[in-house]
């Protein structure tokens, strides 16, 4: 019973400073990154200033603010344009790279003939295809969309397939043992089991869907007002317009992030009551 | 609880066989020979344990009975017709629950990949939670549970199709004694009210001792039958039991039998018993 010390009385110094450790890790997570990323700013602001940098080359972050405000209405029409390119492929991807997995799970012969070719086409660099695609493919979203979607798809493929293939060896048999048809076992076992590698190949592929959206306008050099940040990117860089194409850098690197934390959460909310990497770790 | 079934004596004799193994053997393609010359009767109603040092087959044997391996020869013969056997519960030595979902789905599960709807198999799954002690606990998933009341559920998933064989495979081997005690109390509860035959694969003489009608004893490379012990002591058995002369000297035995089972595995083979 606690007497003099009252409500710490209960816990010996080992756990005081174990709790203590926690409460300060809990903070920092947030205020380290956060504060070095302040002072990174700040300093990226003194460089221009100490050294009369001039804007067309190195624009102050005030600049770069001002900008990304001023030009709102034409970066984030453009990122609408580049999102929906991103999201499109995203969802092709997991069509594609799912129904794909599925297939090959289906019989290990189809996996080994078929496997190559999706390495094949994933080690290639996208950059490189595109002189290709761009003969072949006449329409302009087409095209990017198909960029996207070879870039996107392939760790989905091999997340997913992976998944389908490592289900538990006696609940393959429990399965069998009660006269399981080939579909019962996919949507009963298989599927449900391979959902958290899906899921981890579906945070990959976000991100790479976005870079493959806007590697693909790269290349493609499309311009005109259903253009997307890429473009906006290549015009400034050519006008000399810094702060714009910090200002476009920015609501790229921003929207991947989104991209990262939406899918993260996604997976945290299907996987939360059951998968190991979804549960708080305990002492 | 003693009024409830005291006519089931030990020794079952007079019951009709439900399968003979006949010279069964498996060889694996590794060139492991896991059973040779396996003669073996099952009765209706019997409680086997099959009791060996790991590597004597006894996993393999299960794995024959309920049809997920072949014999290389020999063979296996079922009252009726292999046709006949009807469906048949397997408890394997992990609980092997599905994790994503609930312990209502898992026990419907065997059910459910027949055909019944979530609805229809109400009833049978919320009786064999009762019967297992997990009433109340449907909605739980299986991290939620403890070792000890995750294989509740996998017994409830096996005996929830009301099967007349139940086949497991050292089932208890992962849970501490005081958890086994309980499970090994519940399932002879199970069993002397829902008749099926139990063929229980185990590494522990005590559990064979307590549970069986029939101790068949094992040896191992390559594996076989090397004895067997018949268990008269009557059912329903207890706590009293587990301290009584009975089953002290029913242990010792089973013990005697193990050790010259081990013995004759390490050395030249040996006709079955």
């Amino acid at each position: 019973m606690a007497t003099v010390d009252g409500n710490a009385a209960a816990l010996d110094p080992q756990e005081t400073r174990r709790l203590r450790v926690e409460r300060l890790e809990r903070i920092g997570r947030w205020l380290l990154p956060l504060g070095i990323m302040i002072v990174a700013i700040w300093l990226w602001d003194r460089i221009c200033v100490w050294n009369g940098i001039p804007q067309y080359i190195l624009p102050r972050p005030g600049v770069v603010l001002s900008t990304l405000w001023s030009d709102a209405p034409l970066l984030f029409s453009s990122l609408l344009v580049t999102l929906k390119i991103t999201f499109l492929g995203l969802l092709l991807a997991v069509i594609g790279g799912v129904g794909l997995a599925v297939l090959f799970a289906q019989s290990k012969w189809v996996e080994m003939s078929f496997f190559p070719f999706a390495v094949v086409l994933q080690v290639t660099p996208i950059v490189a295809i595109f002189p290709l695609i761009n003969i072949y493919v006449g329409n302009q979203t087409a095209k990017l969309l198909l960029c996207a979607w070879i870039v996107a798809f392939f760790p989905i493929l091999s997340n997913t397939t992976l998944g389908l293939n490592s289900v538990d060896r006696n609940l393959r048999d429990l399965f069998a043992l009660n006269g399981a048809s080939r579909w019962q076992q996919l949507r009963h076992l298989r599927l449900p089991a391979a959902m958290p590698y899906f899921l981890g190949g579906l945070k990959i592929a976000g991100g790479l869907s976005l870079i493959g959206a806007v590697v693909a306008e790269f290349v493609a050099g499309a311009t005109g007002q259903s253009s997307g940040l890429a473009s906006r990117i290549i015009e400034a860089g050519y006008r000399l317009n810094a702060p714009r194409l910090f200002a476009a850098l920015i609501l790229i690197s921003v929207t991947g992030i989104l991209i990262f934390l939406v899918l993260s959460l996604v997976s945290h909310l299907v996987l939360r009551r059951w998968h190991e990497s979804a549960l708080k770790q305990e002492q | 609880m003693l009024q409830k079934q005291t006519g089931r004596q030990g020794g079952a004799d007079r019951a009709p066989p439900l399968l003979h193994f006949r010279s069964v053997a498996k060889t694996f393609s590794t060139g492991v020979v896991a059973l040779r010359d396996v003669d073996l009767t099952i009765r209706e109603g019997d409680f086997v344990s099959l009791l060996g040092p790991s590597g004597c087959g006894k996993s393999t044997a299960l794995r024959l009975i309920a049809g997920l391996a072949t014999p290389t020869s020999g063979r296996l013969d079922w009252r009726g017709g292999t046709a006949a056997r009807g469906d048949i519960g397997f408890v394997f030595q992990e609980p092997t629950l599905l994790p994503w979902a609930s312990v209502f789905e898992n026990v419907w599960l065997p059910l459910r990949l027949r055909g019944v709807s979530r609805a229809q198999a109400e009833t049978a799954v919320r009786e064999m939670l009762d019967r297992v002690h997990l009433a109340g606990f449907d909605d739980a998933v299986p991290r939620e549970l403890s070792g000890g009341m995750k294989m509740r559920v996998s017994i409830a998933r096996a005996l929830v199709t009301r099967p007349k064989l139940l086949l497991m495979d050292e089932p208890f081997a992962a849970l501490d004694e005081i958890t086994r005690f309980k499970l090994n109390d519940d399932l002879l509860d199970l069993w002397l009210d829902q008749r099926f035959t139990a063929v229980f694969v185990t590494h522990s003489v005590f559990e064979s001792a307590f549970l069986s009608n029939r101790i068949v004893v094992m040896a191992a490379r390559p594996g076989r039958v090397h004895g067997e012990l018949p268990v008269d002591a009557s059912f329903p058995r207890d706590a009293a039991f587990r301290t009584s002369q009975e089953y002290a000297q029913l242990c010792r035995q089973a013990s005697a039998m193990l050790s010259q089972a081990i013995d004759a595995g390490s050395g030249e083979t040996h006709g079955d018993g």
